[in-house]
């Protein structure tokens, strides 16, 4: 593959003439120019807020509320969801209930956590639990399900104990469904945290970018809006490195035991 | 047969009990009534809602909006997306572009709508179309792209013009991905319809939760939330209904390969 | 009288490098109005290539195709191409004989008597009564019945056929075969059909190309002076049968092996 296949030139030409475009149009026009300020000012007030350490901070909060609400809700969805595609008798008994509750958006429990948990951290993180479960237990409800019957039967022939069959075929042979539910369950967590710093936080960067919008600080509010989606970028950069990463390891651990 | 029929009266049985232990639980206090009412009274706020039209009305104002930001979307991006799927210049051309704008969450567009468009159905609208675009324009782009390229030959040796290739052909092959992603933006649809009309604070189904909240009408909350998640079924209902009637024969393919 | 002329063709494809490799060089042969001609190459040889050049689909890097006195560049009005890979060439949200309908609509045949032509053209390939399944719900021989019939309902007066029958197992292979032999004495169409497959090509033809290994070139011809009809047992089993196909294979074995 030659150098100009990857680096994307006409892609990089036309991302700069529409940057271009907008730091030439918006300083042409003041009252644009109120609503969207030039990228060079947006640029300029990120600089002055990392340095003032006002964005960081806010910054913390949500990716501390994140982590809590999506590492919560990954260790109870997939467990839920290994024990519901397992055990059919359980999916059976509690399948009323699951497709009564999902196609509720998940936003709308927001004002039932406020009731309960008040405006604040507990909130957030709840509604982020609760939103970001979804993905990852229909995921593994069904990655567990599509499971090849002959897998566990040979599991089974070989005298493995339930457990074992569980820990040994079931999880690894899940595992891409778990995978993709995590991934989708990566942009609803920050959906969520950012939904909630807005309508009940009193800090975080959905927060902050609202309050800025609110006192018209229109280029504070536009470099909140790029931290944010700088941090849902990395975050999926992340996740793709680790997935890469972990299935390396577990090709090359299968490679060895094979040997 | 009559196992998992039993189980599944055991499901129902399941959900009767939860229901009961709601009741129960809220008025014995063993839960706070203030913020657990009993179930019945949700239900009979329900009934009531519904019959005196309240909820209608909410509901029907934030369908007008989730339906005006949806079908703006499907407009524009499905024959972006087929764009971009065709023509591989113009796809490594907004490549970038595109990459860099996917990340921004949905919900932080709403404070950009609310200087542009104010609180009104403009702001919901927008921001309805920005998050439904992304699924649409990348599903649509992917089902284009990936259209078999022996299919396309046969199209062309029976001397089609590229308007009809598009519309016989390619659209077609490509249909059951754009169905992928316009489902996706289903539900994506009603999140940011509520979260919208949370922060417009005027009307719709989202800003009547909230304020509901507020006004601590705790009943009328869970009756809301009852509607929407029936409406979320419903709608998910028609959608399958719709694209089973459509797209019937790639389920038929899907189940023949099996 | 020659209704397909294929001079000096010539086409190569760019490598990774920058270097162009040739995949068919100079090739020049003549295909008369109706007659039945084969190529047979080594696999691999660059015949989708030049199949793909004379059907307009790929612009060839030298010489010129000539179909019914017309330089050819772009899909031929009077020419229809058949894939070998049938369950990709079928429109797999169109039935049977909406498959078969498209050829007649490519044509822009708005006649009302479409539905009968496209069922006679099911009747002829022996589909009579799949009108209504669709193409996955069928075996892969008669998924490229419904191939062959559709390229019909087009009327061609070339019909390339690119290893068509390569996909299917041996017992259709040779119904396929005296199909094809049938419909082509019924509608007199010209037919130009590739294969691998030597005695295939000594079945089915009036006459021979023989190409060698890539950059594919001609390297030989025969003529075939058996008798038609043909005979699956009684044809295969005349002596010049055998004599041709050693001949045949003398002339591709004969062109160094690299």
């Amino acid at each position: 593959m030659s150098l100009s296949r990857r680096i994307n030139a006409p892609g990089l030409a036309t991302f700069a003439v529409l940057i271009l475009l907008w730091e030439v149009s918006t300083r042409l026009d003041p009252v644009m120019g109120a609503y969207l300020p030039p990228v060079s000012r947006i640029l300029q007030s990120l600089f002055q807020l990392a340095l003032s350490r006002e964005l960081f901070a806010h910054l913390t909060v949500t990716l501390g509320r994140f982590l809590a609400g999506y590492i919560l809700a990954a260790v109870i969805a997939v467990a839920l969801g290994i024990i519901l595609g397992y055990f059919r008798r359980a999916y059976n008994l509690c399948e009323i209930v699951i497709e009564l509750l999902r196609p509720m958006p998940s936003v709308a429990i927001i004002p039932v956590a406020i009731l309960m948990l008040g405006i604040g951290n507990a909130t957030i993180v709840a509604v982020t639990v609760y939103a970001s479960a979804w993905p990852i237990l229909i995921n593994t409800i069904d990655g567990v399900r599509n499971i090849d019957r002959t897998l566990l039967d040979t599991g089974r022939t070989f005298g493995l104990g339930r457990w074992r069959i569980l820990r040994a075929i079931a999880l690894p042979a899940a595992l891409p469904y778990i995978v993709t539910g995590l991934r989708v369950s990566l942009s609803v967590a920050l959906i969520l945290v950012t939904t909630g710093e807005m309508v009940v936080g009193s800090s975080g960067l959905g927060f902050f970018i609202l309050d800025e919008e609110r006192s018209l600080r229109t280029s504070n509010m536009y470099a909140g809006i790029a931290l944010v989606s700088l941090l849902g970028y990395a975050l999926n950069r992340l996740f793709v490195w680790l997935d890469a990463t972990a299935m390396k390891w577990h090709r090359g651990m299968t490679a060895r035991e094979t040997l | 047969m009559s196992w998992d029929s039993e189980s599944k009266l055991n499901g129902v049985a399941v959900l009767l009990g939860v229901v009961a232990a709601w009741e129960i639980a809220s008025r014995a206090e063993v839960v706070n009534p203030l913020f657990i009412p009993p179930m019945t009274k949700i239900l009979r706020s329900f009934f009531t809602l519904v019959a005196a039209g309240d909820i209608p009305a909410q509901i029907l104002t934030s369908m007008k909006r989730a339906a005006a930001g949806y079908l703006l979307a499907a407009a524009v991006f499905i024959p972006l997306g087929v764009a971009l799927g065709l023509f591989e210049k113009i796809r490594r051309m907004l490549e970038i572009a595109i990459e860099m704008a996917r990340p921004i969450p949905p919900p932080v567009v709403v404070p950009v709508a609310m200087l542009f468009f104010g609180l009104g159905d403009g702001m919901k609208i927008f921001v309805i179309c920005f998050s439904c675009a992304w699924p649409i324009l990348l599903n649509t782009l992917d089902g284009v792209k990936n259209v078999d390229r022996v299919l396309i030959y046969t199209a062309r040796t029976f001397g089609l013009s590229r308007g009809k290739l598009i519309a016989r052909v390619i659209l077609p092959a490509a249909s059951p991905q754009i169905a992928t992603g316009l489902r996706i933006s289903l539900g994506i649809t009603l999140i940011l319809v509520v979260i919208s009309e949370m922060a417009g604070r005027s009307d719709g189904i989202g800003y009547f939760l909230l304020a509901s909240q507020r006004r601590f009408k705790v009943d009328q909350m869970y009756a809301g939330m009852l509607s929407l998640a029936l409406l979320g079924y419903l709608l998910n209902l028609l959608f399958l209904a719709a694209t089973n009637t459509l797209l019937s024969w790639h389920r038929g393919m899907l189940g023949a390969e099996r | 009288m020659a209704i397909l002329e294929v001079e000096a063709l010539s086409k190569s494809y760019r490598q990774a490098g920058g270097e162009s490799t040739p995949a068919i060089q100079e090739i020049s042969f003549q295909v008369d109005q109706g007659e039945f001609v084969s190529l047979v190459g080594p696999s691999g040889c660059g015949k989708t290539t030049l199949l793909m050049c004379l059907a307009g689909l790929l612009a060839p890097s030298g010489g010129r195709v000539v179909v019914n006195g017309k330089k050819v560049d772009g899909p031929p009005p009077n020419l229809v191409l058949v894939f070998q890979e049938y369950n990709r060439s079928l429109f797999a949200w169109r039935t049977v004989l909406g498959n078969v309908l498209f050829g007649l609509e490519a044509k822009k045949n708005s006649s009302r008597d479409t539905e009968k032509k496209a069922k006679h053209l099911l009747g002829l390939v022996g589909l009579e009564g799949f009108e209504r399944h669709y193409p996955w719900e069928l075996s892969g021989g008669m998924q490229q019945r419904v191939a062959i019939a559709r390229a019909l309902a087009y009327e061609p007066e070339v019909l390339l056929m690119d290893e068509p029958f390569g996909s299917v197992d041996a017992m259709t292979r040779l119904e396929l075969e005296d199909s094809l032999l049938k419909l082509w004495k019924e509608l007199k169409t010209t037919i130009l059909f590739v294969t691998h497959d030597i005695e295939e090509a000594i079945y089915l033809s009036d006459r021979i190309q023989v190409l060698g290994r890539r950059p594919s070139r001609v390297i030989g011809g025969v003529a075939v002076p058996l008798s038609r009809p043909r005979d699956q047992l009684a044809t295969r089993a005349d002596g010049r049968f055998m004599e041709l196909r050693n001949e045949i294979y003398r002339q591709i074995s004969g062109d160094g092996v690299s």
